[in-house]
């Protein structure tokens, strides 16, 4: 008992931020899924969700302020596409990952400028902030809430995408881009509709994870996005139980890392298991293999 | 071609406005800054550098500091140097909190051509411009910047704090006495100089008293304390102590409230901070720290602050949105006047005749008396106080004045 | 036009940029802006060439340049710093375990070496991995490079995550000037070396290439070595620059502004590099800094939205413009040249004539 009481919470916040990361983490894999880009502006709208809750607080009753964020932030994902990448569609793979990286630039200096640089204190939301005690360790209930919420979103999206029909588009799209577009599948109407997915699994990520640390600063999602991408890889990019099986682990293993005394090495430790899985088994623990056409 | 007039013409742009830029940078500030509307009643002018982060882990503690100058220089806009009148301009440029922007911040101030430079708050950034400041013979004072590295060695850093081997001791003593403390758990920033430095100096006094301590240390953008909280409580930590940017201590105290962390959070001068005050009302936590200046310590500085920052919208954004007085501010304000007396004993706004009188000026200030020793330009200062976070009200309460002995 | 012709351009070219520079110096104030962005930009432009080495030339996408910057200003730093003065540098650690100095170019070189050793380790695994997978991994790397240099237990050597000052810096512009244009030049003839026709070969297609008999592994590798070292070197330089160095700096954002002024240059152009690079510093350090000032006045206009930070929002609004708009950068892949300026002017004037006559000339 007091060993569990005494370990127990590394646990908890282990499988509490894998589940954040999961959310955020879908969000790149189906993107990398479908256009192979790695959205680095993905943990930039994570964080921008985070201040939009911030902002809407102040001027309405945190029911409405939630709705409002995940639609706004979904707008943003959407608009962010559209501006941002499609025109680039046929452009060289690196152009489009250069304009992601100029996206991610330009949402955390307009975050920089909105905030005046100071770290906002996101707001308590009712119930899911109160503190709870789980076996004689004393936490906020959105830890307890986290991993089921994810798991319950993963089956709903993998639902989403076995049976019906734009997840049969997406499947296609992400088999192979030119073909399914071939097959009349409308590629543009996919695409936003990734990005809107992804974006609205963040947007929750983003509520989930702002409660359990509640400062928002401009680069607050520069590293869970980055941890995130990390896990997409890992689980083996495009697959999503992948990354969330891959967003667990990260997350669980970070925090037994701190627990040991190796806190200089939390983040460092992310990025060597990933050198060590793309080394041994480059397409990731679930990925399929993928043969290079000439 | 098209492409190719295009480069052309950036190439030619270029140079020109390189050129253009320089011509103009030796009259009234580099790059074409428009002066403020003081300057453009034709007297002279003289310009204090304000060195200090808006933006990143200590933006809101160097706007704070800030504030203090500002407020000062309504108080005071002008100086008497030789026998004539001077309009005071501050040169207000952000740091960003980062010791790799910060020569260039410092560089601007320099091309701005101002006479002696305040700040900065956090210690990494004002030693990262210390050279630049050198090597321009530009003179500076720092605030709050406690490091011993800041002034140690060179002629031209002077500052108006205490060091933290003072208030690494101070605390230590503090923990020993106030809680009977045998072991204490320090949690530090890596690559945040004042901060490993202050965790240094505790885990020299604490052990030297006879303590144990654990040490850990995060890294720059993690939000995630709560290992760092378990870890101190399997540890038995009698104490936390965390001297860390408010940033990171925000984070910090809401999640030891919500893990139920029983031992007392200490900290340094950054704490002392409204950033912490709203962090911890209405928690269940107990926070102390070591500062320069108790509110209530010079009844007219706080009420004619109190007066502006209520009065201006933008200060109290930079406030933090409320009228609490932080000890960086009456420092900050203090800071000014040492300056002014620096710029009157030296009798002109040259640089090097200001480094020159800023060894011989005495002031009395609102945070109490201000001299510099003979060695660094470190300020003579030998107590501070320790306040304790009320967390019913949302303000501090003093607690004691404490010193080494 | 002859090489001959081409060489005495080039060369006189460059000694009147230098003289310029020299002139400058002697008549402006030390303490100028345009000092500070020329010096940065200088050495911007070498880490940016060496990025285009890799990403513009081999088509290696690699995303380690932060971390290879930091080998170098470290090795720089630590072999430099005056042994009088390491006891209050190394403050925490005793003085730390090196009780000697070396001369800066020494210095400087290994701290080129240093990078291209750990490089060369690095390579080892993850070259084998295909474009993203490959950037992914050597920003990991950055990364691990960063905590490991933050680790208290290699205080003695490193200093912990605290500051390293008080090494020898340069004063002049003319320094960094000078070691940068080596160090291109050096790059530039390996680009036009076999080696340098190989590593394009191996980008425009790895099969083809390997048909041709090109030992890709080799090539890769080589590219990747030289590229780090010159990244060491540049990190070297940087360290001079800043005169203090903290691991803390080298984050990931910084390889990604290395990669925008690289693409903003154009993939493939080393001059373009060089343009952008001094353009980008000047940017961000200097003409933009006007905006940050809440108190501008254009006659008695207050002008609105000023206030810090506003410098960076439209900073980062003018990069999308030109990742979005001008895809191909400044330069493309073209090169900046005597003979380029010659042609284009010929062409201007070849072309009206030609208007005139009625008849298209192209």
């Amino acid at each position: 008992m007091d060993w569990m009481s005494r370990n127990l919470p590394y646990l908890m916040a282990g499988i509490s931020v894998g589940g954040q990361y999961a959310l955020i983490a879908i969000g790149y894999t189906m993107v990398y899924g479908i256009l192979r880009l790695i959205n680095f502006a993905h943990g930039d709208i994570f964080m921008v969700a985070g201040l939009i809750v911030v902002y809407a607080t102040t001027a309405m009753p945190i029911y409405i302020a939630i709705p409002l964020m995940i639609a706004a932030t979904v707008f943003l994902g959407f608009l962010v596409e559209r501006v941002a990448y499609k025109p680039l569609r046929s452009a060289p793979r690196m152009s489009i990952m250069i304009s992601a990286i100029g996206v991610s630039y330009l949402l955390q200096n307009m975050a920089l400028y909105v905030t005046g640089g100071l770290s906002q204190q996101y707001p308590a939301i009712p119930w899911i902030s109160d503190t709870v005690t789980v076996f004689g360790a004393t936490t906020k209930r959105v830890t307890l809430i986290t991993p089921v919420l994810t798991i319950v979103l993963v089956v709903l999206l993998v639902f989403l995408i076995k049976k019906t029909k734009i997840g049969m588009a997406m499947r296609a799209a992400s088999r192979d881009f030119e073909t399914s577009q071939l097959m009349g599948i409308k590629i543009n109407s996919v695409v936003s509709m990734t990005f809107i997915i992804g974006t609205f699994l963040a947007a929750i990520g983003s509520l989930l994870f702002f409660t359990n640390y509640t400062g928002v600063t401009p680069t607050a999602g520069a590293m869970p996005g980055l941890k995130a991408f990390v896990a997409a890889v890992f689980g083996g990019i495009g697959s999503i139980p992948g990354a969330v099986i891959g967003a667990f682990i990260i997350g669980i293993c970070e925090n037994i890392i701190k627990g040991l005394g190796w806190t200089t090495f939390s983040d460092a430790f992310t990025f060597a298991l990933l050198i060590v899985i793309l080394i041994a088994k480059p397409t990731g623990l679930f990925g399929e293999k993928v043969t290079d056409k000439v | 071609m098209k492409r190719r007039v295009l480069a052309i013409a950036l190439v030619t742009a270029m140079l020109g406005s390189m050129l253009a830029g320089c011509s103009k940078s030796g009259g009234n500030g580099g790059g074409g800054e428009a002066d403020a509307p003081a300057a453009a009643d034709g007297g002279k002018v003289v310009k204090i550098g304000v060195y200090e982060p808006a933006s990143g882990d200590n933006g809101a503690g160097g706007k704070q500091e800030v504030l203090g100058m500002q407020y000062a220089n309504k108080e005071t806009p002008t100086v008497e140097i030789g026998g004539e009148e001077y309009t005071v301009q501050l040169e207000i440029v952000d740091n960003e909190s980062s010791n790799d922007k910060g020569p260039s911040a410092a560089s601007s101030l320099v091309s701005a051509g101002v006479s002696i430079v305040l700040g900065s708050y956090g210690s990494g950034v004002s030693i990262a411009a210390s050279d630049v400041f050198k090597e321009a013979g530009i003179p500076a004072m720092g605030v709050t910047c406690t490091n011993p590295q800041v002034t140690e060695g060179n002629k031209h850093y002077f500052r108006i704090c205490f060091l933290d081997p003072f208030q690494g001791t101070v605390l230590a003593n503090f923990a020993n006495e106030n809680f009977k403390a045998k072991k204490a758990y320090i949690l530090t920033k890596l690559g945040d100089d004042y901060s490993t430095g202050l965790g240094y100096y505790f885990k020299e006094a604490f052990t030297g008293l006879g303590g144990e301590v654990v040490e850990e240390t995060f890294q720059e953008g993690n939000s995630d304390f709560t290992s760092y909280i378990t870890s101190a409580k399997n540890a038995g930590a009698e104490v936390f102590f965390a001297p860390v940017s408010t940033e990171a201590a925000a984070l910090i105290i809401e999640q030891a409230a919500s893990q139920g962390l029983e031992a007392p959070l200490m900290a340094g001068d950054t704490w002392d901070s409204n950033v912490i005050l709203n962090a911890a009302k209405g928690k269940n936590v107990q926070i102390y720290v070591t500062t320069f200046y108790q509110e209530g310590g010079n009844e007219a500085f706080d009420k004619g602050i109190k007066e502006w920052i209520n009065s201006d919208s933008t200060a109290k954004a930079n406030n933090g949105g409320d009228d609490t007085i932080s000890a960086v501010t009456a420092m900050g304000y203090d800071a000014y006047y040492v300056a002014l007396e620096a710029l009157k004993a030296a009798g002109s706004t040259d640089p090097a005749a200001v480094n020159e009188a800023l060894w011989g000026v005495t002031y009395t200030g609102v945070s109490g008396n201000i001299a510099f020793d003979d060695v660094n330009g470190d300020a003579l200062r030998d107590t501070a106080y320790v306040k304790c976070a009320n967390t019913e009200t949302g303000a501090w309460d003093f607690v004691t004045e404490q010193g080494v002995n | 036009m002859s090489t001959k012709t081409k060489a005495v351009w080039n060369v006189g070219l460059i000694a009147a940029l230098l003289g310029l520079l020299f002139l400058l110096e002697q008549v402006l104030p030390s303490g100028s802006m345009l000092f500070t962005v020329l010096k940065k930009g200088a050495i911007y432009a070498l880490v940016a060439v060496s990025m285009n080495l890799l990403n513009g030339f081999t088509g290696l996408f690699s995303l380690g340049q932060a971390g290879f910057m930091l080998l170098g200003a470290y090795t720089y730093a630590i072999l430099t710093i005056p042994v009088e003065s390491r006891h209050s540098v190394y403050q925490y650690f005793d003085g730390g375990i090196i009780q000697f100095a070396l001369p800066v170019p020494v210095a400087l070189i290994a701290g080129g070496i240093v990078a291209a050793v750990f490089a060369y380790l690095i390579g080892l695994p993850v070259l084998r991995l295909k474009s993203d997978y490959l950037a992914i991994a050597t920003l990991g790397f950055a990364e691990i490079i960063r905590a490991v240099f933050q680790w208290d237990k290699l205080g003695p050597l490193t200093n912990g995550s605290n500051l390293l000052r008080n090494f020898p810096s340069f004063k002049s512009v003319l320094y960094p000037f000078v070691v940068a244009g080596i160090c291109i030049a050096l790059i530039v003839m390996l680009i036009n070396s076999t080696y340098g026709r190989a590593f394009k070969a191996i980008r425009d297609d790895e099969i083809a290439a390997e048909a041709m008999g090109i030992n890709l592994a080799r090539h890769k590798r080589l590219a990747f070595v030289i590229s780090s070292f010159f990244a060491g070197i540049s990190g070297g330089l940087l360290a001079m620059y800043q005169t203090t160095i903290q691991a803390s700096m080298f984050k990931s954002a910084m390889t990604y502004e290395i990669l925008l002024i690289v693409v903003i240059g154009g993939i493939g152009s080393v001059t373009g590099s060089c343009i952008s690079s001094f353009l980008f510093i000047a940017c961000s350090e200097w003409w933009l800094r006007f905006l940050d000032n809440e108190n501008l006045y254009i006659g008695s206009f207050h002008v609105p939205f000023l206030r810090p930070g506003f410098r960076k929002v439209v900073f980062a609004v003018v990069i999308m413009v030109m990742v979005l708009f001008y895809r191909k950068g400044i330069m493309g892949t073209k090169e900046f040249s005597v003979e380029g300026v010659r042609n284009f002017f010929k062409k201007k004037l070849g072309g009206k004539r030609v208007t005139e006559g009625g008849a298209s000339h192209e």
